[in-house]
């Protein structure tokens, strides 16, 4: 499979390198030249060495996003820091791209809820978070 | 009508000063608190403070009984998700959106935002309309209604030029509303001439463009 992931954070990053270990094919964009030391940490050798791609671009910009792969991509992961962004870039990558499959990082519950319903595979780490606090205290 | 604005800035501020003056009813929402203290001095109850790609913020506001949101931010993802939930999860009648960058127009128009307005483009359009060399200048576009309005030079040796307007056998579709000949602008007859040098207006529907610039051309 081959995976394109938005946003080489903590998260971004991690499954990044989860997917490339289990050898899939992985793609990452970041705007931030730097982020890539994130890929290469804990890894044997640099991210390219073990076969990682790595662009620098913004997502909303398409050329950045063809460099990166997107045509080809099986799974298009939004892990930037923004909501909106994710937002946006998943519905580009679902509708003009026809990625099979789009999972998109949403921290506002409630918008992560109603683009669920829109048909967005969303996934809401606040909504994860509250849902470990209430079970931590029975609520 | 009631009108909700999100983004104070320059253009949210203006645009909620001048609706408010017309006796409209105006919500502004604007996510830095040091800008909202500043415009509540002037615009006190009409302005709110918060994140107005919120959903809870955009429901305080009174977003389901809004006939118009206009989402103005600097940030042309905040403008595309206001205008997108406002139309598809609170069924706003009416959306009109900033575009910061145009390049990002394509995306707004992929989500179905629309108007969607670029001051930048605007401005290349201005410049295309004073210098026609550009030749063909899309001056308006109205997407809903699925019509367009061009500007053309007629060159001189085109198949247009000495020609009267009902004997120009352009296709069905579209329609010379304006002629611009020596500074000043007329709406032509059926009968009036079309003279090299001129520039024409038209009205037509959209992707007629390439069956219509041949008319205004010189053969090679």
């Amino acid at each position: 499979m081959f995976v394109l992931i938005v946003g080489a954070g903590r998260v971004g990053s991690a499954v990044a390198k989860s997917a490339l270990l289990a050898g899939h094919e992985v793609s990452v964009l970041d705007e931030d030249p730097l982020s890539h030391e994130r890929l290469d940490a804990g890894l044997d050798g640099t991210w390219e060495d073990r076969g990682g791609r790595f662009t620098v671009g913004t997502a909303l910009e398409i050329d950045a996003l063809l460099e990166a792969g997107i045509e080809q991509a099986d799974a298009f992961l939004c892990a930037t820091d923004g909501d909106n962004t994710n937002l946006v870039i998943a519905q580009i990558a679902a509708r003009r791209f026809k990625v099979p499959r789009v999972i998109v990082r949403v921290m506002d519950p409630y918008r992560a809820a109603w683009y669920a319903e829109q048909g967005l595979e969303t996934i809401s780490p606040t909504a994860h978070a509250i849902d470990m606090f209430e079970k931590a205290l029975d609520l | 009508m009631y009108v909700i604005i999100a983004g104070g800035g320059k253009v949210g501020w203006n645009l909620a000063r001048e609706l408010i003056d017309k006796g409209e009813e105006v919500t502004l929402i604007e996510g830095d608190r040091r800008r909202y203290l500043v415009i509540e001095q002037e615009l006190e109850h009409a302005v709110q403070y918060g994140d107005a790609t919120e959903l809870w913020v955009l429901e305080r506001a009174g977003i389901q009984r809004a006939d118009l949101v206009i989402a103005v931010t600097g940030d042309d993802e905040d403008n595309m998700l206001v205008c997108q939930v406002a139309k598809e999860k609170y069924l706003v009648d009416r959306i009109i959106a900033r575009v910061n960058n145009p390049r990002n127009l394509q995306h707004f128009k992929l989500l179905g935002i629309q108007p969607a307005v670029s001051a930048t483009d605007l401005i290349l359009r201005l410049i295309e309309h004073e210098v026609p060399r550009y030749g063909l200048v899309h001056l308006l576009a109205l997407e809903e209604e699925r019509l367009e309005i061009i500007e053309l030079e007629v060159q001189p040796g085109s198949p247009a030029a000495g020609q009267r307007v009902m004997d120009v056998n352009l296709p069905e579709g579209c329609l010379i509303i304006s002629v611009l000949r020596g500074g000043d602008g007329f709406v032509p007859k059926a009968d009036t001439v079309i003279e090299g040098g001129d520039e024409v207006l038209l009205v037509l529907d959209p992707g007629l463009e390439d069956q219509i610039t041949p008319f205004f051309t010189a053969q090679a």
